[in-house]
C-alpha cells in the first residue's frame, strides 16, 4: 500500500483516512448487526435445522457487514474528494496503472473470507444437511432413530404417508415434538418443492425418486407448508399447514387418522420409495 | 429504382410476407404428412409437430424474404464475393440484411430495445396481479404466461444485449478493423434473434406455457402447445448466441491491427472476448436440451419422462450447464464497460489491467463449475454439494478483481458525474448488494431458506438489471452519440438515471425481505401479511416504468426531433472511436490505424492514441 499512501506534500493522507474510518465503522456496526439483525433472520427456531440456518444467516450477515462498510466508506470519500472542478479544462489525474501490494492484499483478503465461508458451510451441512433434501443416498445422517414420513406432492397438493403406521396417508402433516424425523419427498407427475418454512425444511419433489430430508422438531408449533417449485397451473395455490404436537396428542391423531384411513385403504397403493401413476394425463 | 421495385426486393416486407407464407407450408405440410395427434399422453388436440414444421419453415422463408440465400447462389453461379449489401440502400438497410456492421449494432439496439420494452411491460402485468393476496386480475393460467414471457424474453433477448448493439458497432473499431469477420453470420444472429421475439409472442395463441423461463421438464412435456414457442424461441436465441460468439472470437483474434497486442486492447474487448467464449461453449447444451425436448413432445422418445425411463434430472442439469454461464454471459459486458467508462470520466489509466483481464477470464471459467447450485435441494447429488458451493463461492475472487480495478481507477481521479458514469458507479452499488446476496444462495445450509424464494428472485434481478441494464444504458448514453451523430440530452439523462436508480432498489430491495419472510416465486397468491410489501414493489415498479418513459421521451427527442449535432469527442476519450467522425464512416478508417500503447493514457503525455500512419493505402474490405 505504500505508493497509494505516498502522496504530494499538502495533501491530506486519503488512504489513512478510509481505513481508518472502515475500521471503525465495521467494528461498530458489524456486533450491532449480529446481536440485533441476527435473531431476526429466518427461518426461526421451531425445529433444530430452523435454528442453524438462522445461525448460517446470522455468519453470513456479520461477514458481509464489514465489505458493506468497505464500499460505503470508500465510495463517499473518494467520489466526494476527488470530484473535478466544474467546468473547468480536463484535468487529468496521477498515471497509477498498477499497485502489486493492494493487488496482493486483496486477493488474500477476498481468498481467505471465501475459503472460510466455504469451509463453514461445508462443515454445517455435513451435521445433519441443514434441513434440505439430499437424495436417496444421504451424506449427513443425524444418529439416532427416527420417525419416516413420506412426503408425496402432486398437481397441487401435498399428501402425507406415515410407513410406521400402516401406510397411513393424510392431508395434513402432523409430527410429534422432540423428534428426529426422516422425510421422504417424492412427486407422481411434475416437480414440486416441499417447503416448510418455519422447520427450515426445503427439498424438491422429483417424479422417480426419493429425496431424504432430515428435521427435528422442538416443542409444539404450527408451520406453513408451500410448493416452491413451478409446477404448472396451481402452483400459486399449492399450500397448507401443519402441526407439531406433544407426543400424546400424535398417538390420539394417529388413531384418529388410522379409523379415517381404513375406509380407503384397500384402493390405496402399498406404501413405497416411489410411484409411479397410471394413466399420465395432461393437466395445466 | 421505383418504389415499387424496392418493395418487391429483398427486404422486411417481402420476408414478413415468406415468413408467414411458410408458416402455413409447413403447417399444412406435416398435417398431410403425420395427422393431428401425437404426443405421449395420448391426448387429442394439437399436432405438435405441424407447429414445429410451421415456424421452422416460417423462419425460413422470413431469412429468404431478407436475401440470405442470395450471396450463397450468387457464389454457385460463379460470381466473385463482395459485400455488396454493405453499402446500398440508404436509410432502407436498417430495414433488411446489410453487413455494415454498423448498421447490424444498430438494429441490434432498436431491435433489442422493443422486445426490452415489451419483457418490462410484462414485468408490470405481474405486479398488477401482486396488488393483491388472493384477487385474481389474471387467471392463473395467464400469470405464468405472463411471468414465462417475461423471464424467458429479458434473458433470452439480453443475451446479447451488450454483445449485440455494441459488440458489433464498436468490436471492429476497437481493433481497428473494417468489418467482422463474418459480416452475413453478424447479420443472421440479429434476424434469428427478431424471429425468436416475434415466436416467443405468438405463444399467447397457442395457451401460453406454464414452466416460466426454466422450462423444467417433465411440466413442459406436459403443457400446452405453447410451449414449442418457447423451445422454437431458444433454440434460435441459441442458434444467434452460437454464431454471434464465433463471430466475435474470430475477428477479435484475427483481425487486429498492427501493433494491438493482447495487453493493449481495449478493457471491453477483453469482456466481449469472454462473454463469446462462454456463449460459444454454453448455448449448443441449451440447442440440444430443446431439441430432446422436442423430441419428447412429438416423436414420443423420454428423455425427460420418469414414468417411461427418462429423466427430469437430466433436464435440470443439460439445463443450468448452459443456464449458469448464461448468467453470466449477461454480467460481463457489464463489468466490462464498468472498467472501460471509470477511466474516461476519473481521467486516469485502468488500474491492473492485467487483473481486471484475469477477473473476466477467471468468472469465465468457472462459470462452467457451479451450474448444481441450482440443485442443492433438488436431491440430485449430495456428495457434491461441499464442490459446489466451494466452485460459486470461489466466483466472488474474480468479480472482486472487477470492484478493486474499477475502484483503484477512480482513487485520486479527476472525477466527471456525466450521466453514463452515474450509471457506472449506480453498477458498483447494485452489483454489490446482487453479489453478497449471492453469497447466501451460494450457502447450501443458508440456501434451504432461500432458495426458490423471491430472495434469489431479488438477488439476480440485482446482478442482472442492476449489472447489466445499467451498464447497458451507460453504454447507450455514452456510445449513442458516436452510433448516431446527434447528442442525448444530458439534464433529462440525469433525471432517467435518478429516478431509475432510486425506484429499482426501491422496486427490488423489498423483495429480499418478502422472500425471507416466505413468499415463493412466481406465486399467483401470497399470505396476506405480505401484502404491503408486495404493494410497495408493485407502485414502485409502475414509477419504474414511468422512468424507462423518461429514457424513451429523451431517445426520441434527442434523436428525431433535436437532432444536436454531437462532436467527435464529447468525453475527453482517448479511445479509438473517439477519434473517428460522429456517425463513423461507412469504412471505418482511410487508413488501418497502427497502435502503440492502450486506449487510457491519461495522465501520460508520451502514450499517443493510434493514428493512421502517412502513406499507407487507402483499403477496401
Amino acid at each position: 500500500m505504500a505508493s497509494a499512501t505516498t502522496t504530494a506534500a499538502g495533501q491530506p493522507n486519503h488512504a489513512k483516512r478510509v481505513i481508518v474510518a472502515w475500521i471503525v465503522l465495521s467494528v461498530v456496526a458489524t456486533p450491532l448487526v449480529a446481536i440485533f439483525l441476527g435473531p431476526a433472520l429466518p427461518p426461526g427456531h421451531a425445529s433444530q435445522q430452523a435454528g442453524e440456518q438462522v445461525a448460517a444467516n446470522t455468519v453470513m450477515t456479520s461477514l458481509v457487514t464489514p465489505v458493506i462498510c468497505l464500499l460505503l466508506v470508500f465510495f463517499l470519500y473518494a467520489l466526494k474528494q476527488f470530484r473535478a472542478a466544474r467546468g473547468g479544462a480536463l484535468v487529468d489525474g496521477p498515471p497509477l496503472r498498477n499497485q502489486n501490494t493492494i493487488q496482493v492484499l486483496w486477493i488474500v483478503l477476498t481468498s481467505a473470507t471465501v475459503l472460510f465461508l466455504a469451509g463453514y458451510g461445508t462443515y454445517e451441512l455435513l451435521q445433519n444437511g441443514s434441513g434440505g433434501g439430499q437424495g436417496p443416498n444421504p451424506i449427513a445422517v443425524p444418529s439416532g432413530t427416527k420417525l419416516q414420513v413420506q412426503v408425496i406432492a402432486q398437481q397441487w397438493e401435498f399428501t402425507y404417508r406415515y410407513p410406521s403406521y400402516g401406510g397411513l396417508e393424510t392431508s395434513q402433516l402432523v409430527l410429534p415434538e422432540n423428534t428426529e424425523i426422516e422425510l421422504h419427498v417424492t412427486s407422481l407427475d411434475a416437480i414440486h418443492s416441499f417447503w416448510a418454512y418455519e422447520l427450515g425444511i426445503k427439498a424438491d419433489a422429483n417424479p422417480g425418486n426419493d429425496n431424504i430430508a432430515f428435521l427435528k422438531t422442538k416443542g409444539p408449533d404450527t408451520f406453513h407448508v408451500r410448493c416452491a417449485e413451478l409446477c404448472g397451473l396451481w402452483h400459486g395455490y399449492m399450500f397448507s399447514n401443519g402441526r407439531v404436537v406433544s407426543a400424546s396428542q400424535f398417538a390420539a391423531w394417529v388413531q384418529q387418522q388410522q379409523q379415517l384411513f381404513a375406509s380407503v385403504e384397500r384402493y390405496m397403493p402399498p406404501y413405497a420409495n416411489r410411484y409411479f401413476p397410471d394413466p399420465q394425463r395432461r393437466a395445466g | 429504382m421505383s418504389i415499387g421495385r424496392r418493395l418487391l426486393g429483398f427486404n422486411l416486407l417481402t420476408a414478413t410476407l415468406l415468413g408467414i407464407g411458410g408458416w402455413y407450408v409447413g403447417w399444412f405440410a406435416a398435417h398431410g404428412v403425420v395427422g393431428p395427434s401425437i404426443d405421449y399422453f395420448g391426448d387429442i388436440d394439437y399436432n405438435e409437430l405441424s407447429i414445429f414444421m410451421a415456424y421452422v419453415c416460417g423462419v425460413l422463408g422470413f431469412l429468404i424474404g431478407l436475401g440470405f440465400l442470395n450471396y450463397p447462389f450468387a457464389r454457385l453461379r460463379g460470381y466473385p464475393p463482395s459485400l455488396r449489401e454493405k453499402e446500398t440502400g440508404g436509410i432502407g438497410r436498417y430495414f433488411g440484411l446489410c453487413t455494415d456492421h454498423k448498421v447490424v449494432g444498430i438494429q441490434y439496439l432498436i431491435g433489442i430495445g422493443i422486445f426490452f420494452f415489451i419483457g418490462g411491460l410484462n414485468a408490470m402485468l405481474i405486479r398488477v396481479e401482486l396488488l393483491r393476496p388472493d384477487h385474481q386480475v389474471w387467471p392463473a393460467g395467464t400469470y405464468l404466461t405472463v411471468v414465462g414471457i417475461h423471464g424467458t424474453m429479458m434473458m433470452g433477448m439480453f443475451t446479447s444485449g451488450i454483445l449485440g448493439p455494441f459488440g458489433n458497432y464498436l468490436i471492429p473499431i476497437l481493433i481497428g478493423a473494417r468489418r467482422m469477420a463474418f459480416p452475413r453470420i453478424e447479420a443472421l444472429t440479429f434476424w434469428l434473434l427478431m424471429a425468436g421475439g416475434v415466436i416467443l409472442e405468438t405463444t399467447i395463441f397457442f395457451g401460453g406455457f406454464p414452466t416460466g423461463w426454466t422450462g423444467y421438464a417433465p411440466l413442459n412435456i406436459q403443457a400446452n402447445a405453447g410451449m414449442d414457442c418457447y423451445i422454437l424461441f431458444f433454440a434460435l436465441v441459441g442458434i444467434s448466441m452460437t454464431l454471434l460468439g464465433l463471430n466475435m472470437i474470430a475477428t477479435i483474434v484475427t483481425m487486429r491491427a498492427p501493433g494491438l497486442t493482447w495487453t493493449r486492447l481495449p478493457i471491453f474487448v477483453w469482456g466481449v472476448l469472454s462473454t463469446s467464449a462462454l456463449m460459444v461453449l454454453a448455448a449448443p447444451v441449451l440447442i440440444a436440451t430443446l431439441l430432446m425436448g422436442m423430441l419428447d413432445r412429438t416423436a414420443q422418445t423420454s428423455f425427460f419422462i420418469p414414468a417411461a425411463g427418462g429423466s427430469a434430472y437430466l433436464y435440470q442439469n443439460l439445463f443450468w450447464f448452459f443456464g449458469h454461464p448464461e448468467v453470466y454471459v449477461l454480467a460481463l459486458p457489464g463489468f466490462a464497460i464498468v472498467l472501460e467508462l471509470l477511466p474516461v470520466f476519473a481521467r486516469k489509466p485502468l488500474w491492473g489491467y492485467r487483473l481486471a483481464v484475469a477477473g473476466l477470464m477467471g468468472v469465465s471459467l468457472l462459470s462452467f463449475f457451479v451450474w448444481q447450485h441450482h440443485l442443492f435441494v433438488s436431491g440430485i447429488n449430495s456428495d457434491l454439494r461441499p464442490f459446489y458451493m466451494l466452485s460459486t463461492e470461489l466466483i466472488s475472487i474474480p468479480t472482486g478483481f472487477t470492484f478493486i480495478c474499477g475502484m483503484m481507477t477512480l482513487w485520486r481521479g479527476q472525477i466527471r458525474y456525466t450521466v453514463p458514469m452515474l450509471f457506472c458507479l449506480a453498477w458498483f452499488f447494485n452489483f454489490l448488494i446482487g453479489g453478497l446476496t449471492g453469497v447466501y444462495l451460494s450457502d447450501a445450509p443458508s440456501d434451504v431458506t432461500t432458495h426458490g424464494s423471491f430472495f434469489s428472485m431479488a438477488h439476480f434481478h440485482y446482478t442482472i438489471m442492476g449489472g447489466l441494464v445499467f451498464t447497458f444504458f451507460a453504454a447507450i448514453y455514452y456510445w449513442v452519440p458516436k452510433m448516431t451523430g446527434f447528442q442525448l440530452d444530458e439534464r433529462l439523462g440525469k433525471i432517467h438515471f435518478w429516478s431509475m436508480f432510486i425506484l429499482f432498489n426501491s422496486t427490488f430491495f423489498p423483495l429480499f425481505i418478502a422472500g425471507f419472510l416466505g413468499q415463493p416465486r412466481r406465486v399467483v397468491t401470497y399470505p396476506h401479511n405480505l401484502q404491503f410489501l408486495n404493494d410497495w414493489v408493485s407502485v414502485s415498479a409502475f414509477l419504474l416504468g414511468g422512468s424507462m418513459l423518461v429514457f424513451l421521451y429523451n431517445f426520441v427527442k434527442s434523436l428525431v426531433f433535436d437532432r444536436v449535432p454531437a462532436p467527435a469527442d464529447p468525453w475527453g476519450s482517448k479511445s479509438i472511436e473517439w477519434q473517428l467522425p460522429s456517425p463513423v464512416p461507412v469504412h471505418n478508417f482511410d487508413r488501418i490505424p497502427v497502435f502503440s500503447s492502450d486506449p487510457y493514457g491519461y495522465g501520460e503525455p508520451q502514450t499517443v492514441p493510434a493514428v493512421a500512419p502517412a502513406g499507407a493505402p487507402a483499403g477496401r474490405d
